[in-house]
């Protein structure tokens, strides 16, 4: 019998005795021994845990208890993610040696449903940057191609997911953050509506925009892991408060009827091989049954400037705690105003002093209506278009990147450039919707590219079903 | 010296007061730790009061309903509204941003009635959470020279209710009044314990003067004012400090300034210019709030009786003013519904009113029925005892006596017989014999002459006689 690849097939390989929990766990841990040195999608591998986490689900099974729907399937986490006595650095330095004294919500969910949590995976330093080459830690390498970059800021997630090094991971998508280095790593990557899962124990950027989603490489294990860390959370009070319908019951229900949109005024930038690829997407959906209209998302455009400055907004008051008085780094300095600036200096990377003095400006007397008033208006246009174009169609199909994975480097001295990756998942984030990025082929030199289905709010399951379309289209 | 403020000339007072409240509620407004003071420092804590990377708020519905109690109680519309972010950085505050309502606070427009009849507008009563607590070390206790800093968060994160008023108060009397009649509502409601000793209280003052009819003046806030005696004396030093400026010719800067309770004046603390840039945002981690009308009602209908309400109805019981001194004292205490039982009972409400107050303890009252009270007043005003007497065996009474339910007895047992109408007047016969020089003048109409008629037959009865009834006799024989 073929051992299973979906996280589907191995909870119920590991519930029916047939594998165990441990040797799904020590093939992981093998694999990130052996390539996660060139690779480094991981800041800490949780080898013991990972190992007792699987020994506990063996015993359940054993016992003839139930571990839950990921019995045994391993899950990396992005290193945003608090995890009870592990370290939790958002690849920063000003967070060094903090271990937090809890679990995220969804980590409890996690434990509950059977997983086995083993590791934290590296980001953009506080989920800041489009490459992972903005972690304190070093980047990130595309396992698809290592002299390329995975995309960010979950560039560790994605790869750990490519590489084989865990059968899932969980990601956080602020402007794209999951969905872009999904697309440049060729796996599935789901940013769910705004409040669809809880962030209690995220560490926040730009709270009203993060979301977090699953990295897995089947849509039917991305539905099976939503299914599990999504819902209500009487910790985070902008978690949605009701129950949401399982995903998987609706991947086999196909496109039959559906509109699927296509944005005529969509920001030019994407590449040829990635919009060719995106033609593909629209037959193959047309193919099954689904039928193609036009749709106009006007402020779509604005969305890239409208969301630079309020994340940053966000995030300067976000990020103001770290002060290197309770937790993380300190650098001494001869007065307590000294000791501040000197750990704040030498603990925040560039990218992150950037915006955090562009938050600051933007949120300042003055600057307030012209800044970030306007944003949060651009903002409200970015919503009501989308709505308007969601009673057109049932769903949007887009570019998930402008571009295949780039070269290192390529956009590191260069913010503007960078920021233009997330043309195309920003305005997602600021309309809170869902969307998702599909792997659908490969574009030039051969790496992968992504298709971007994007839905509204809590369409969830019909987005899914497109998604498991492209999918089938492309076995 | 203008009769009505204090003030030199024809100046005119202008003050506004900004009134935190620490709501008392068992927990925090974002957390489940202990709202409680006088804990162990840093005891009261967990992820949310320190602020640690992934922690979020989730409001206390009892805090928002304890707000909404304010609001009401202060006759304010109650809205839907949001909370901000008010960014700044201080060692107590862990966020570096403190929680608070911005432009859409809970309640607004209202207003709060003194005893004298003046009506203070209400500008807005919204919710926030309280820093932690700082200690300066050495030096003077301030932060300024200070050898170190102790923070205790166990404040961190508790309820507050900002209450502003308008600019509507003209005296520092009618301030002083503000504070204590607010403090009395918010006691009454079961919304704080209010106790500006122990900060649960905090009474910042914006004052300002001008002539009559002139455009409000540039307004000092002064913090650091702990007691309600402190506010009147901070406000009639700033106010005149304000004054000399103005008459030789310096304009008033806009500033916040700190009362010193131990020189008797105010140091500026910060002027407008270095104020900070709050940089206040709509909190991303909270949803709007819109309390229901049903809420909103369900809330109004479990107000009780209200300190001014409740003086007005022990006015109308006993005959005494609504302002008076008596009626205000057994309200603060709550003792008005003894007072009221007692009269129910059968005895007589203003002489009640007067042992009340005057007589008996918080203790007192809870060991004296209403009932006996009323049995007292009644061998009081029934003659079987005088003013002195009755207070006597109030004594005993409150203090437990075997036969404290029993006053008739206790009169007994002290041989507080009353005096037979017919002795006392023979006693009143032989003063006016002993002293005719004072019963001429008595007669003559010098008012003064009776006390010493009085106490001649209070000397001879042993202390026994009722003065009022010997009055009443003198009164009788003179006409």
């Amino acid at each position: 019998m073929a051992a299973p690849t979906t996280a589907r097939g191995i909870a119920a390989a590991v519930k029916a005795g047939t594998t165990t929990a441990a040797d799904f766990a020590e093939q992981h841990l093998l694999r990130i021994a052996e390539r996660d040195g060139e690779i480094h999608a991981f800041n800490h591998v949780m080898a013991d845990q990972a190992r007792a986490a699987a020994a506990a689900v063996d015993a359940a099974v054993a016992a003839g208890n139930d571990p839950g729907p990921l019995a045994g399937v391993t899950v990396a986490l992005k290193d945003n993610m608090c995890t009870r006595g592990i370290p939790t650095t958002c690849s920063s330095k000003i967070l060094e040696g903090w271990r937090p004294p809890y679990d995220a919500t969804i980590v409890e969910k996690l434990h509950a449903a059977g997983a086995v949590v083993i590791g934290k995976t590296n980001l953009d330093e506080f989920a800041m940057g489009s490459s992972t080459e903005n972690s304190a830690f070093g980047p990130t390498k595309n396992p698809h191609d290592t002299s390329r970059v995975p995309g960010g800021s979950s560039g560790g997630s994605a790869a750990s997911v490519a590489a084989g090094f865990s059968q899932m991971a969980l990601g956080s998508d602020t402007g794209g953050s999951i969905r872009q280095p999904a697309a440049l790593c060729g796996v599935v990557g789901v940013k769910p509506t705004y409040g669809y899962v809880s962030r209690f124990g995220l560490v926040a950027f730009a709270s009203s925009l993060d979301q977090i989603g699953p990295f897995t490489t089947s849509v039917e294990d991305a539905a099976l892991m939503l299914d599990v860390i999504g819902g209500h959370d009487p910790l985070d009070s902008t978690s949605i408060p009701k129950e949401h319908p399982s995903l998987v019951g609706c991947l086999d229900q196909g496109v039959e009827g559906l509109r699927v949109g296509r944005i005529t005024d969509l920001p030019e930038g994407a590449d040829p091989d990635v919009l060719e690829r995106l033609e593909v997407a629209f037959e193959a959906l047309v193919a099954a049954g689904a039928t193609v209209v036009d749709v106009q998302v006007p402020a779509f455009t604005f969305g890239l400037t409208a969301y630079y400055l309020i994340a940053p907004a966000e995030a300067s008051s976000n990020l103001a705690r770290y002060d290197g008085v309770r937790y993380g780094l300190r650098v001494d300095a001869p007065d307590t105003n000294g000791m501040y600036a000197a750990t704040r200096e030498a603990g925040f990377g560039d990218e992150v002093k950037r915006r955090i003095m562009l938050g600051t400006y933007a949120l300042s007397a003055g600057y307030y209506d012209a800044y970030y008033g306007k944003a949060l208006k651009v903002r409200r246009l970015i919503h009501d278009d989308f709505e308007r174009a969601y009673q057109q169609a049932d769903v949007l199909l887009t570019p998930a990147s402008p571009s295949v994975a780039f070269p290192f480097g390529a956009k590191g001295d260069n913010p503007l450039a960078m920021y233009l990756c997330d043309t195309y998942t920003i305005p997602t984030n600021l309309a809170g919707h869902p969307g998702m990025s599909v792997p659908f082929g490969t574009g030039a030199h051969g790496l992968p590219v992504g298709v971007q289905v994007l839905a509204g709010t809590l369409q969830e399951p019909t987005m899914f079903r497109v998604a498991a379309e492209l999918e089938r289209a492309m076995a | 010296m203008s009769e009505q403020n204090g003030l030199p000339g024809d100046w005119e007072l202008v003050v506004g007061l900004e009134v935190h409240v620490e709501l008392a509620t068992a927990t925090k407004m974002f957390s489940a730790s202990p709202n409680r003071f006088g804990d162990e420092p840093n005891t009261n804590i967990d992820p949310v009061t320190l602020g640690l990377p992934g922690a979020l708020p989730v409001l206390n519905g009892k805090a928002v309903e304890l707000a909404m109690r304010i609001g009401l109680a202060l006759n304010c519309t109650v809205q839907p509204c949001t909370f901000h972010r008010k960014n700044y950085f201080y060692p107590d505050m862990p966020k570096a941003y403190q929680i608070s309502q911005y432009d859409q606070p809970l309640n607004v427009d209202g207003w709060l009635d003194l005893p004298n009849g003046t009506r203070v507008g209400i500008e807005r009563a919204h919710m926030e959470e309280d820093a932690g607590k700082s200690t300066h070390m050495g030096a003077t206790g301030r932060v300024h020279g200070a050898d170190y800093s102790l923070i205790d968060l166990n404040r961190a994160g508790v309820p507050l209710v900002e209450i502003v008023s308008r600019p509507d108060i003209r005296s520092a009397d009618d301030a002083r009044a503000y504070v204590n009649e607010l403090r009395a509502i918010l006691v009454a409601i079961g919304a704080s314990d209010a106790k500006m000793e122990e900060g649960s209280m905090r009474v910042d003052a914006n004052v300002s003067v001008r002539k009559p009819g002139q455009p409000l003046g540039t307004r000092c806030e002064i913090k650091n004012v702990n007691s309600v005696r402190s506010l009147g004396r901070a406000i009639e030093y700033e106010a005149r400090r304000q004054i000399d400026m103005l008459e030789s010719g310096e304009a008033i800067r806009q500033q916040t300034r700190h009362w010193d309770e131990a020189d008797g004046r105010t140091h500026t603390l910060r002027t407008k210019e270095d104020a900070d840039d709050y940089r206040y945002f709509l909190e991303p981690d909270l949803v709007p709030i819109a309390p229901s009308a049903q809420w909103i009602e369900e809330v109004r209908a479990s107000l009780p009786m209200l300190p001014a309400a409740r003086r007005a109805r022990l006015a109308d019981a006993t005959g005494a003013a609504a302002d008076s001194e008596a009626v205000g004292v057994v309200v603060e205490r709550g003792h008005d519904d003894y007072v009221l039982a007692a009269a129910a009972a059968g005895a007589e409400a203003a002489r009640t009113l007067t042992h009340v107050q005057q007589n008996l303890s918080d203790d007192g009252v809870a060991a004296v029925p209403a009932a006996a009270l009323a049995a007292l007043v009644q061998l009081e005003t029934g003659g079987k005892v005088t003013a002195t007497q009755a207070k006597t065996i109030l004594g005993e009474m409150a203090g437990g006596a075997a036969d404290a339910a029993d006053p008739a007895a206790i009169a007994a047992r002290l041989g507080f017989e009353a005096m037979d109408t017919g002795d006392l007047e023979s006693l009143v016969d032989q003063a006016i014999a002993t002293d005719p020089d004072a019963w001429a003048k008595f007669c003559g109409g010098d008012g003064r002459a009776m006390g010493a008629l009085v106490g001649l037959v209070m000397k001879a009865s042993k202390g026994k006689a009722d003065g009022k009834a010997v009055t009443a006799l003198l009164n009788q024989k003179k006409a």
